[in-house]
């Protein structure tokens, strides 16, 4: 029988399989023939022992913000990865959910509900006000529909820090507590269980990240779920296949709201107050880092992108663990980009000769500038102490203009081509180095928000489908 | 033979320029019935304004004797009007399978919250989808079979997208199932199979079928009755040798620079 339907796929399917085979093939195998449910249940078992190998109250409180992050990241990805909806007013709705709670759970206003129906409540008020806000989302789309909720989120912050002096009649009404926001938030109480410490709130959270991710995982499989893949993928086509897409839009917008909600009144209660400064725009753009990375549309992606975006840059906030990052990241990148072993060689070789070089010259003519490792608490620099140069006398202006070279390297790097190019390499990485270990790592919090960009950024270019995303075809 | 669509006085222009002008065109229960035309006649437009996807300015659809004009493209699928698309319209990053699934979503019911508790009925619900996917699949022989129908239809052949746009099309159970060019890119041994599967679908699933086709072999082999289209008016209605012969449309062929094929 001839080969008949003989297509692209079919003929590269030999490929394909025999890509798989090395170690890295053979992870993915497992990876996507492991039913998703015991994939969040080894998830599960790994992070429920974790409050037990930190006897830091403060780890346990970053694994809640991962948590958090994780939980709203799913929550987003329904809306923007699965159903295509750009919805930049999601923080609003995490906030709507913390400020919910704060109202019928402080003295704000002389309230404190149960746990149990204010956690119900709160979750269906997010939806409904997901309702009204996903409105705009049934005329426009794209851009316009993202400059919208945008709005939304703005307006959030704007609303809470002002509802603080409402004049009725001859009273002041203060309902947000303005810029200082409410505080003093009752702790959770669930089935009878008082919550107290931060722990409790780590198990709660993954508990409701379990739910929110079976639950998920359910509508993915279901009609609806296909619904919002079709709209994402041509409303048009959806529409012309009985599919209700303004309706299935709004579905998937409220799931976000009310997933954000759920996050918010967790959140509400961890840090026993809310303000308005807690539901910014930079808040929006790290659960957006959080999606994109871990791989838009991908639920184990969301997850952990969400404790990547917590967890790295906490890490990077001591300089060790930040310098070995750092040294990662050159390391890394290097062999990302030349991808092969004679020219990395080349140039790893070239840039230890031209360390070794500056630093003999520097010590030879100007030995007091050199100053000792020890200076430094860096188990790093033990060993580089003897390479790059580690100035004792201005050290801040050299790293400024060692920064500023390695700009202009960077500029002209990008006109050379063949072997230049690579070997305008060695110099670059030699800069980025002495800059480093000069300036940037007296600045952890300067540094924590450019090496995470710079690990964002090359992770992207390296899977633009984000980590555990798979790669999509553009439709238009 | 009952009409089963039916237009009446259609009118659309876009900026002035009438691309429909008073149209008039009955098809009926179970027939086949080819549009044809030079570019730019109408014909999608026609379609277009059909499925809901434009307003026409003036006239009537009507679908069984019910207008279906003014109602949401989707309500007008679900009511029986399936179709494909010229510029092929499948759901690229989605599976072959669930591109067919997705277009079941009219005529079955279980909503998020029964999705979430996977209830009985939903779980059943979902089987039914699933079987009437591979049923519509399957009227393709091997070509969209088995392994498949878990590859992503951006995979897929230019020929086999077309064909999985129609399995999607099948789906919605139509009663009238409008084919926008279906051979359109295909080769010849292709085009001959798309002539023999559309006697087929009439045969097997009782749809009447409307298409807008240029080739005039596809359209010879298959159509009851051709309508020639130009500018928007309707030069011929009638049996293929009669519409084929007429002045008019070889007229219009000419006119436009096309040739046909007899
Ligand atoms: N949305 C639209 N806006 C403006 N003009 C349109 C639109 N859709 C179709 N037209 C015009 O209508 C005419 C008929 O187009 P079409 O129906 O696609 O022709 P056919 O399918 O017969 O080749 C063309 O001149 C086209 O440019
Ligand atoms: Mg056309």
């Amino acid at each position: 029988m001839a080969k008949i339907g003989q297509d692209e796929w079919v003929e590269t399917a030999e490929e394909r399989t025999s890509v798989d085979a090395g170690l890295r093939g053979r992870l993915r195998h497992l990876w996507a023939n492991t039913h998703p449910g015991w994939r969040l249940g080894a998830f599960v078992l790994v992070a429920a022992i974790f409050p037990f190998i930190t006897s830091s109250d403060f780890h346990v409180r970053i694994g809640v913000n991962a948590l958090l992050f994780a939980i709203l990241a799913l929550g987003l990805n329904v809306t923007v990865g699965w159903a295509g909806v750009l919805d930049l007013g999601f923080v609003a709705f995490y906030g709507f959910g913390a400020y919910a709670y704060a109202f019928v759970s402080s003295d704000q206003f002389g309230l404190h509900w149960p746990t149990e129906a204010t956690i119900l409540v709160v979750v269906i008020a997010t939806a409904a006000l997901g309702f009204i806000l996903g409105q705009p989302s049934r005329r426009l789309s794209g851009d316009y529909l993202a400059i919208i909720t945008l709005f939304f989120a703005q307006m959030f912050v704007e609303v809470t820090t002002n509802l603080d002096r409402i004049e009725v009649g001859d009273r002041t009404l203060d309902i947000t507590g303005g810029p200082n926001g409410i505080p003093g938030l009752d702790q959770f109480k669930l089935f009878g269980i008082q919550f107290d410490e931060i722990t409790d709130y780590f198990y709660l959270l993954l508990a409701f990240l379990v739910v929110v991710a079976v639950a998920l995982y359910h509508v993915d499989r279901s009609r609806i779920g296909r619904a919002w893949n079709a709209v994402r993928e041509d409303p048009l086509a959806a529409e012309a296949m009985t599919i209700p897409v303004n309706r299935v839009r709004l579905l998937a917008f409220m799931f976000g709201a009310a997933i954000a909600g759920l996050s918010g009144t967790v959140f509400g209660a961890v840090q026993q107050g809310v303000f308005p400064s807690n539901f910014a725009v930079t808040l929006l753009i790290m659960i957006y880092a959080a999606l994109v990375l871990g791989g838009t549309g991908s639920m184990s992606g969301a997850i952990l992108g969400g404790i990547i975006v917590v967890s790295v840059p906490n890490v990077l906030r001591s300089p060790d663990p930040a310098s070995w990052l750092f040294y990662l990241a050159v390391v890394g990148g290097l062999i990302l980009l030349l991808r092969n072993p004679v020219r990395l060689l080349a140039v790893a070789g070239g840039v230890v000769a031209l360390g070794f070089a500056i630093r003999g010259i520097v010590a030879g003519v100007w030995p007091d500038t050199v100053a000792d490792a020890a200076l430094r608490d860096s188990s790093i620099a033990d060993g580089l102490f003897n390479w790059v140069v580690l100035l004792d006398v201005s050290r801040e202006t050299a790293g400024n203009i060692a920064f500023i070279a390695l700009i202009v390297a960077g500029l002209i790097y990008t006109t050379l081509d063949g072997w230049r190019r690579v070997a305008m390499l060695v110099p670059m990485i030699y800069l980025g180095v002495f800059a480093w270990e000069n300036r940037l790592v007296f600045e952890p919090s300067v540094t924590k928000q450019l090496l995470f960009g710079a690990i964002l950024v090359i992770l992207m270019a390296s899977r633009p489908q984000g980590l555990l995303g798979t790669p999509r075809v553009e439709t238009t | 033979m009952e009409p089963l669509l039916e237009i009446r006085g259609l009118s659309k222009s876009f900026g002035g320029l009438d691309v429909i002008q008073d149209l008039d065109i009955v098809v009926h229960q179970g027939e086949i019935v080819s549009a044809i035309g030079p570019n730019g006649a109408g014909k999608t437009t026609l379609f277009n304004l059909i499925s809901g996807l434009y307003r026409p300015d003036a006239g009537d659809i009507l679908l069984d004797g019910k207008s279906v004009v003014g109602l949401r493209p989707d309500r007008i699928a679900t009511g029986g009007i399936a179709r494909t698309f010229q510029t092929l319209r499948v759901f690229q990053n989605m599976t072959v399978k669930e591109n067919v699934m997705v277009a079941a979503y009219g005529k079955t019911k279980a909503g998020s919250v029964r999705a979430i508790l996977r209830t009985p009925a939903q779980r059943r619900e979902e089987r039914e989808i699933s079987r009437l996917a591979e049923e519509q699949l399957s009227f393709f022989g091997e070509r969209l079979m088995g392994y498949r129908w878990n590859q992503p239809a951006y995979s897929l052949s230019y020929a086999n997208r077309r064909r999985l746009e129609i399995a999607r099309a099948l789906a919605t159970k139509p009663r009238v199932l409008l084919l926008d060019e279906p051979a359109s890119g295909m080769n010849p041994n292709e085009t001959l199979e798309v002539t023999e599967l559309i006697g087929q679908l009439r045969e097997e699933l009782g749809v009447t079928i409307f298409v807008i086709e240029h080739d005039m072999n596809v359209v010879k082999g298959i159509s009851d009755r051709v309508i020639a289209l130009d500018h928007g008016v309707k030069i011929a209605d009638g049996l293929y040798n009669d519409v084929a012969d007429d002045p008019r449309v070889i007229e219009a062929y000419l006119g436009s620079g096309a040739t046909t094929t007899k």
